[in-house]
């Protein structure tokens, strides 16, 4: 297990996009809103919360696709699945290494970004654990929906709408916890239903991936 | 005699030919009877108006789009459970009107907003759970159009509406977390003393009734449209083979 995560981790840094991709995506967007809605800072502060859990989730959304569609064409995904290691293993290790590759680089930049909107300094624990504890939900639920479109052609645009209504307590419990934060009310309650919903995913959704993933390879 | 018999395609095609036209009968009936009703034997409302009149439209399609997506889950199950193809076109078949049925309560919906509220769309808790709906709903009728195969198909939407009902149900309750709402609150139940007026209470039951009907008519139309569909996919798949195999005899059609 520990080899394949650092193959996948190794093939996904080295090909190139895949870390990158995800963090310069974030970047332009975050830069991109001020321009968009102009500079007032009280404005801007109201909005960062949301606006940085919606980067996030756009730039997770970004690289689903390459989950296993790469193992998938190239037939690595079936000796995968005829290996001893179960499949629903697999799709866990499949979500940890996305994670790993855009989940937790995007929380690392977040409360740098967080300074481009002003977000208020004691919104920042709240931005970092809410996105530490939701970023794994969303690398989960898109490897379902990567699993569900692997063997199609352009599966790109679907995964998109597939995994969009999946996305939203997340973000909505993301978004409300950093939002509390920054005013200064008590944030904890949101927090916990984030990482209810990552426990959740985490406890459930390998074995629908894996299930998706038997269907494709049959 | 079993519900399971229905799995068999020919059981299912003869006893739906047979209740086929009595549901659609039985549709319309409820239909013109709920509708003439409800817009012209009804008194206006003392605050509404005459726009209360759109609830015979708002409430029974609301309601459906629920219970199409309830159904699909049902049907989803057995395939994956027991895999009787006929329960697998029911789901596929399903979908389309439950996605009608969404749309025609945001739009009937977004009417009566505009007069009453003041605006077409709110982020009200409701509201915001059947737009996720009509995403589930379209979500899953793209995954059921873009996948040939249609048995691979029938299993990996039906994992998806699985996934996609568990979502659905989080979100309902998370977007009541913003706790603004302008929609109000259950007006129909079974156990509350407070119902809607009974004067707009009998024609609106008889138009959701009718909705029903219209429901369970038109998945019987569209189920047996694909059992058909795939019918006629195999016998030219049978002769196709006939074909290109010239030893083969081919057989009296």
């Amino acid at each position: 297990m520990i080899a394949l995560l650092r193959r996948d981790l190794a093939l996904t840094l080295r090909s190139g996009g895949g870390f990158g991709l995800a963090l310069a995506f974030f970047l332009i967007l975050v830069v991109l809103i001020p321009f968009g809605v102009g500079p007032q800072s009280e404005l801007l502060s109201r909005i960062a919360p949301g606006v940085l859990w919606v980067g996030a989730l756009l730039a997770c959304l970004l690289s689903l696709d390459r989950i296993f569609q790469l193992d998938f064409e190239d037939g690595s995904l079936d000796l995968l699945a005829t290996s001893p290691l179960p499949l629903e293993s697999l799709a866990l290790l499949k979500a940890l290494t996305h994670w790993l590759t855009t989940g937790l680089p995007l929380t690392v930049a977040a409360p740098f970004l967080g300074v481009f909107l002003s977000l208020p300094g004691e919104a920042v624990v709240w931005l970092v654990s809410s996105l530490a504890l939701g970023t794994p939900a969303l690398s989960l639920i898109g490897a379902f929906g990567a699993a569900l479109t692997v063997g199609l052609k352009r599966g790109g645009l679907l995964i998109s709408l597939l995994v969009l209504p999946l996305y939203v307590p997340t973000l909505i419990f993301g978004a409300e916890c950093v939002r509390r934060g920054a005013e200064g009310l008590a944030a904890s309650t949101p927090l916990l239903f984030v990482a209810g919903i990552t426990a959740g995913c985490v406890a459930a959704l390998p074995f629908a991936t894996a299930s998706a993933l038997r269907v494709n390879l049959r | 005699m079993s519900f399971w018999e229905y799995a068999n395609p020919k059981k299912f095609m003869e006893t739906s030919s047979w209740l086929l036209p009595w549901v659609a009968i039985g549709s319309l009936l409820c239909l013109v009877v709920g509708l003439i009703w409800g817009f012209f034997f009804t008194p206006d409302d003392f605050r509404q108006g005459s726009t209360v009149k759109i609830i015979y439209l708002h409430v029974p399609s609301a309601l459906m789009a629920i219970n199409a997506w309830l159904m699909m889950l049902v049907c989803s199950l057995i395939w994956i459970v027991r895999r009787h193809h006929v329960s697998a076109l029911a789901a596929r078949a399903a979908a389309p009107i439950g996605v009608t049925m969404t749309l025609i309560a945001l739009a009937t919906g977004a009417l009566w907003g505009q007069p009453m509220w003041g605006t077409y769309w709110a982020w009200d808790p409701r509201l915001t759970s059947f737009l996720i709906l009509f995403l589930f709903y379209l979500g899953y009728i793209a995954l059921w159009e873009a996948i040939e195969n249609s048995d691979t198909a029938a299993d990996l939407t039906s994992v998806l509406c699985l996934v996609g009902s568990v979502f659905a149900l989080l979100s309902r309750y998370a977007v009541n977390f913003w706790n603004q709402g302008l929609h109000q609150g259950a007006s129909l139940s079974l156990d509350k003393e407070e119902n809607v007026a009974d004067v707009f209470y009998f024609p609106l039951l008889v138009c959701i009734a009718g909705f029903v009907l219209l429901f369970v008519a038109l998945v019987l139309i569209r189920t047996r449209t694909e059992i058909r569909a795939r019918r006629i996919s195999a016998l030219r798949a049978r002769q196709r083979l006939n074909d290109t195999s010239p030893s083969a005899t081919p057989k009296e059609a």
